[in-house]
């Protein structure tokens, strides 16, 4: 009862800070969003108490659903909670998408404004970065976003599994962006290509130098694209459960002095699921424009 | 028993890079500001600007942290 309190009581804080009006109504639906959260949570910070501690990256364990062997090379090509939740996000804002236009009227509905919404936001985004040459690409990038940020958004329900936070996943995406972006480049500009590697204007005696410095920051970046992603996404959810073991570990001691001090982590995750969030959108932003600056060096060389 | 106590050391000296992320996004929100008081009519989208460098800022330091993780729970 006294933890219920004190989440309305910081709610409230925490709306009556904000003074812009339109803020302030989103973020009371952004907030009334979060109860069903700690309901989840509650029983489960109390139920782990009595049955000693967990791993704080336990939550990353891909758990094999229906086995399933390769039957000419005997891999492993399991159906996994990983592969359940990828499906999950690709079907997701499929089904959003087509409720949203399936009654496609001049006064846009609730799911209809959001679809329109998510569309023009990417279209925007890939129009301001590449200019018209990158719309044949558009189909792609939206592809690649919607499934960023489902699976990131996806992830943050309880007992559900963030497959972006396996270093494995992101690192195929960003590989076969890199890959792809470097054919197109290959194939518009021939051997005009390699002249992404010098900034025009440099002098001679600096040139194989840069060359040099250019290409590696030029091969490093499926590297620092996937690397991104998942990081954030694994210390986001590692965090969240090493608060949530503090809280665990203050309830079961049982101490009349510990067991209160206990809200403190409790508020801790509060704060840290509102910015897991905005996280779990910003990365699949950031994913997206990054594709769309390598996209634009390959489409359009010396801008 | 060394090994736990290298271990915890290590974890606690790779988070390290999260000082640079820190002074990295109190460079980057100084100069938000800064610029946005002095043409406050650029400030929305200035602070799209902001979200994304913040991102990429971010995720600087995090790699330690992911790297402390590692240390602290895969080996």
């Amino acid at each position: 009862m006294e933890l219920v309190g004190f989440i309305q009581s910081g709610r409230k804080i925490f709306m009556t800070t904000s003074k812009n009006r339109y803020s302030y109504l989103t973020l009371k639906k952004i907030s009334l969003l979060f109860y069903p959260f700690f309901l989840v949570f509650l029983p489960k910070l109390t139920f782990a108490a009595g049955s000693g501690m967990h791993s704080p990256i336990e939550q990353f364990v891909v758990k094999t659903l229906i086995e399933i062997k390769d039957p000419i090379f005997g891999y492993d090509i399991s159906f996994t909670n990983a592969s359940l939740f990828m499906v999950l996000a690709s079907i997701v804002p499929l089904l959003i998408l087509i409720v949203g236009v399936r009654t496609a009227d001049m006064i846009p509905g609730k799911i209809q404004s959001i679809s329109e919404m998510i569309f023009e936001f990417v279209e925007n985004l890939l129009i301001e970065n590449t200019g018209n040459s990158g719309r044949p690409y558009f189909s792609f990038i939206f592809t690649l976003f919607l499934l960023v940020l489902f699976g990131n958004l996806l992830g943050m329900l309880p007992y559900s599994y963030t497959f972006t936070s396996q270093i494995i996943i992101t690192f195929f995406m960003a590989i076969i962006i890199f890959i792809s972006v470097t054919v197109i480049g290959i194939f518009r500009h021939g051997f005009g290509f390699l002249s992404l590697f010098l900034p025009s204007g440099t002098p001679l005696v600096l040139q194989p130098l840069l060359f040099v410095i250019e290409f590696i920051s030029y091969c490093i970046r499926p590297i620092s694209l996937s690397v991104r992603l998942f990081a954030n996404m694994l210390a986001g959810h590692t965090l969240l459960k090493v608060f949530g073991g503090l809280a665990v570990m203050l309830i079961g001691s049982g101490s009349i002095f510990l067991v209160p001090v206990a809200i403190l982590p409790i508020a801790a995750i509060i704060g840290m699921t509102a910015l897991e969030v905005l996280v779990a959108v910003l990365q699949a932003y950031v994913f997206t424009v990054l594709t769309c600056i390598y996209l634009n060096d390959a489409l359009n060389l010396h801008h | 028993m060394e090994t736990e106590a290298a271990k915890l050391i290590a974890a606690g000296l790779a988070v390290a890079p999260l000082l640079g992320a820190a002074v990295g996004l109190g460079v980057l929100f100084s100069g938000i500001v800064n610029s946005m008081a002095r043409n406050p009519s650029m400030s929305g989208e200035l602070r799209a600007i902001a979200f994304l460098y913040f991102a990429l800022v971010e995720a600087t330091g995090l790699f330690g942290l992911v790297v402390a993780f590692l240390i602290l729970f895969a080996f």
